[in-house]
């Protein structure tokens, strides 16, 4: 099997070529960029056969692939922070007219302040977009996922837009060992079939029709009922990507050492790495931690996370964003899904990491022993907060 | 004149009967759309010489080229007056609505 040494954005790429989009569309932006200019290149070289559409914009690009996904072909974009949010209109018009549109976004702050680098703040924004959002951990689940997403969105069960997140920078930008796929194989998981939804010459529709008071909630209906699917079948694409490249990554989410374990932690994203040395660590002292890595934000795996932390005497949640005035966005899903489940364990928020700050294995580290001391009191805290500003110093 | 028939875009029944995504067939008109029209067009067909240049800026397709003469469909017809103004022979009158 090849094996490459590649970035997180490159690793994006040279999953998107094995997908074979007939369709791209993107305009770059920084912590992006390499994705698409590597599938530019691709095009260029002929190792790729796809319509690449330079657009002038994001919302753009989001609109160009809403057109592309309407004609029945496979497409991709790609994106971050402003320019996610420069999509946001076209996100809903994508996920309400049910097309199977694969989108990776760089993980990356939002202004103002203006900073370029990773946090979580621009997706998590759009967890309400009917977008299904899955994050990933390192460099060659980045490349497995993007697979995946087109196994998700195009499921005729599913037909919705799978975002597929990496952190800026951190993962976009490091270089990591990759295992690369045989394009017999992706092929074979991965089958193109003309979406049912498709514009057709002989039976000509209006899509995006009005939907007044008499249908707007039925179809809003059938939108949840197939998010809801989509949990299913983001767990049934893992698991056949196991069986066919043997890498699997749990699906919705994955428990790590938690069957018996005193205090968890929820994470999401490549800050995972990080926490699985510490809980490691922890594990070989004889403290009992584990953690649980939140693959999928949308739709939220609320049964599978209640049965995981049922046990345990705490749990906290490390994310890397913030919604102002109350609490991070994947805390305040969490506490919902525990209530749901009749869980009722203690819940801590971290938020930390904004604006491209590192989360160290020592931030994680106090974080385990305030949840295993039983004395973590704030129900939100903001990990690392320097409280002495001195410039320079 | 072959009007356009109304047509409800969606199917009766339950949930199940609805497309994937809010999509109908083309064409579908669900209901007459001229309550706006401040002032109606009208065909003087003893001038009329059926140019048709009415027929091809008229924006709704409201004027109707099957008959002998041209007939203006005022379910569908805004009263833009875009048809009198095209007419070089002043064929076509505006009338306000309600006192002719």
């Amino acid at each position: 099997m090849e094996k490459l040494f590649v970035s997180g954005d490159e690793a994006v790429a040279l999953a998107v070529r094995q997908a074979k989009p007939h369709v791209i569309a993107a305009y770059p932006i920084t912590p992006q960029t390499i994705v698409v200019e590597r599938l530019a290149d691709y095009v260029e070289d002929g190792s790729l056969n796809s319509e690449y559409l330079y657009v002038e914009s994001e919302h753009s690009a989001m609109s160009a692939v809403i057109g592309s996904a309407a004609m029945g072909a496979r497409s991709f974009t790609a994106t971050s922070s402003q320019g996610l949010l420069y999509m946001v209109e076209g996100l809903h018009y994508a996920s309400g007219s049910r097309f199977p549109i694969v989108m990776m976004n760089a993980n990356r702050s939002l202004a103002a302040p203006w900073n370029i680098y990773g946090d979580q703040r621009d997706s998590l924004s759009q967890l309400e977009s009917g977008w299904i959002q899955l994050y990933v951990e390192n460099v060659q689940e980045a490349f497995d996922t993007t697979i995946q997403a087109y196994k998700i969105a195009e499921n005729a069960d599913v037909m919705l837009p799978v975002m597929v997140n990496l952190d800026g920078f951190v993962l976009t930008h490091t270089y990591e060992p990759l295992i690369m796929t045989d394009q017999e194989t992706v092929d074979k998981y991965i089958p193109f079939a003309r979406y049912s939804n498709a514009m057709n010459l002989d039976d000509p529709v209006n899509t995006c029709i009005t939907a007044g008071p008499t249908y707007n909630t039925e179809f809003r209906w059938q939108q949840q009922l197939a998010t809801l699917k989509a949990a299913e079948v983001v767990d049934s694409a893992d698991k056949e990507f196991g069986e066919l490249f043997g890498r699997s990554y749990g699906g919705m989410v994955e428990a790590y050492r938690c069957d018996d374990a005193e205090v968890i932690l929820v994470t999401i994203g490549s800050v995972t790495g990080t926490a699985r040395v510490v809980c490691d660590a922890y594990r070989e002292a004889g403290k009992k931690v584990g953690l649980l890595k939140l693959r999928c934000a949308r739709p939220f795996p609320t049964e599978k996370i209640a049965a995981i932390v049922k046990n345990a005497k705490a749990v906290g949640v490390l994310e890397r964003d913030i919604s102002f005035g109350f609490e991070g966005a994947v805390f305040s899903d969490l506490n919902s899904a525990l209530k749901q489940q009749n869980v009722n364990v203690p819940t801590y928020n971290y938020v930390g990491g904004l604006g491209g700050r590192s989360i160290s294995k020592e931030n994680i580290a106090e974080i385990f022993d305030a949840l295993l001391s039983g004395k973590a009191e704030k129900p939100l805290e903001f990990i690392n907060l320097r409280r002495d500003i001195n410039y320079g110093a | 004149m072959n009007r356009p028939k109304l047509s409800q875009p969606l199917p009766a029944g339950t949930i199940e009967d609805l497309p994937m995504g809010p999509s109908a067939r083309a064409g579908h008109l669900i209901d007459v759309s001229s309550g706006m029209r401040t002032f109606r067009p009208v065909i003087d067909t003893e001038k009329c010489v059926n140019c048709l240049r009415c027929f091809l800026v008229c924006p709704d397709g409201a004027i109707d080229k099957s008959g002998e003469n041209l007939e203006i469909d005022y379910d569908y017809c805004k009263g833009c007056g875009v048809c009198q103004k095209s007419c070089k022979i002043g064929a076509i009158t505006m009338v306000k609505e309600g006192e002719a």
